[in-house]
């Protein structure tokens, strides 16, 4: 099965990830978050323990299930391989970029497609930051900027992150060890088998697309290539359809259920340094666990750092909070930015610029 | 005939790579890549800049010889 050699099947492979989407949405996870690689990554992060923040504790099937159908479908296409040694301490950092970032935004580009689907004009003001960070890593690249290579390494290094995901399965379907929320969004979730077998389809047909969102567009602007582009058409186009059925579509700023802020440059900022940080990675959160499950040890690593980074900004309290409205006053707070998330949000940009302009290609010419 | 190793590099490094060497080189050029969807970026690179190439599987990887 290859379904990267036509544009007809691209879009096909995009537009089932977002049937998956959808379904995931009507049976049960948040609304506009029915598929976030970084809120997903948080919940998991903190059904484990690692933060303490109690509305997003919740061990993600969707997670685990991707990692595991990129690990199937690449070894059932002979595709897996076992890699490691491209730096894999600054793809850790890029990992915490990519989580804090996507936490100080409130979604991972991913959710950012499925935001704008619903008419979020905050997600529409942060697609300018992400297309600017994924700019700036594109101008890197054109400077000489890479990690180094990767190397063929020991089969299982690459089989440990799916191991670990089977691991994070079994503690939730048998035992009461991980948390779980009984409010706010950890607490909003379809059904454990429906999720599982979400995830490995997305998986699957995202390894096999090669889906990317950072990718999509850095290869745009460096190689007038639409390829993964017309991916993320077909995903949005789904989500868009559904919305506008549902009534679910309404284009506005602070729109009703989605969880959301409107600090405009902070939206920009905090995808910017996704973008950015996606690009130096080699790949967007999503691509970083497809590329995990089929043996990349270095994104294993990258994975690593953004649960690191996802639980790092709830328990400094980085994290952006979403305009809701108070149950007891039945009035709307506006969602914010808290003041060190945005310094944070500065240190990972100055972090970027440093890894983008002192790892430079020594080799390979 | 012009080499570009590209094993064990992330994308798009691979690409850009074979793409400087097409534009800078006459003769053919032969890429090695680590990974399957590498082969196919670079093939399609090929077909796109309508040249002939023919792919071989390697111990670590691909090599492409674009024509």
């Amino acid at each position: 099965m290859n379904l990267s050699d036509s544009k007809k099947k691209l879009a096909a492979a995009g537009v089932v990830c977002g049937l998956v989407a959808v379904c995931l949405a009507y049976f049960g996870n948040p609304a506009n978050m029915a598929f976030c690689i970084a809120c997903f990554i948080r919940d998991t992060a903190g059904a484990l323990g690692l933060h303490s923040t109690e509305t997003v504790q919740y061990a993600r099937p969707e997670i685990i299930g991707l990692v595991l159908g990129s690990f199937i479908i690449s070894v059932a296409a002979k595709e897996y391989r076992s890699t490691a040694g491209s730096s894999p301490a600054v793809r850790f950092i890029l990992g915490m970029i990519l989580a804090i970032g996507s936490l100080v935004f409130l979604g991972c580009p991913l959710r950012m497609i499925i935001r704008m689907s619903a008419g979020d004009l905050n997600a529409w003001v942060a697609l300018i930051g992400f297309v600017l960070g994924v700019g700036t890593g594109v101008f890197a690249l054109k400077k000489g900027f890479s990690l180094g290579r990767a190397h063929l390494t020991n089969r299982v290094s690459g089989g440990v992150l799916p191991a670990l995901m089977l691991g994070i399965l079994a503690l939730a379907a048998a035992t009461p060890l991980l948390k779980s929320s009984s409010g706010g969004p950890g607490s909003m979730h379809a059904p454990l088998l429906l999720a599982l077998a979400g995830g490995l389809i997305f998986g699957v047909f995202a390894q096999k697309s090669r889906m990317c969102l950072a990718g999509g567009i850095r290869d745009a602007i460096l190689m007038k290539n639409f390829d993964l582009l017309t991916i993320i058409g077909g995903f949005f186009a789904v989500m868009l359809i559904y919305n506008i059925v549902s009534g679910n579509f309404i284009p506005a700023f602070d729109t009703p259920g989605v969880i959301a802020h409107s600090e405009h440059l902070w939206n920009i900022l905090g995808m910017y340094a996704v973008g950015f940080a996606a690009v130096l990675a080699g790949g967007c959160p999503l691509r970083q666990l497809i590329l995990a499950g089929q043996g990349s040890s270095d994104s294993a690593v990258t994975v690593t750092g953004m649960f690191i980074g996802a639980a790092l900004a709830h328990n400094f309290g980085l994290a952006a909070s979403g305009t809701a409205m108070d149950a007891q006053t039945q009035k709307v707070v506006e969602g914010a930015v808290p003041f060190y998330g945005k310094i944070a949000v500065l240190i990972c940009i100055a972090v970027c610029f440093i890894i983008a302009f002192t790892n430079k290609r020594t080799e390979g010419k | 005939m012009k080499e570009i190793d590209a094993r064990g590099l992330s994308c798009p490094e691979p690409l850009m790579l074979t793409a400087e060497a097409l534009k800078n080189t006459k003769g053919p050029v032969r890429v090695l890549v680590t990974e399957p969807h590498q082969k196919m970026n670079v093939e399609k690179l090929a077909k796109d800049r309508g040249k002939k190439y023919t792919s071989t599987e390697i111990p670590d990887g691909f090599a492409v010889v674009i024509e």
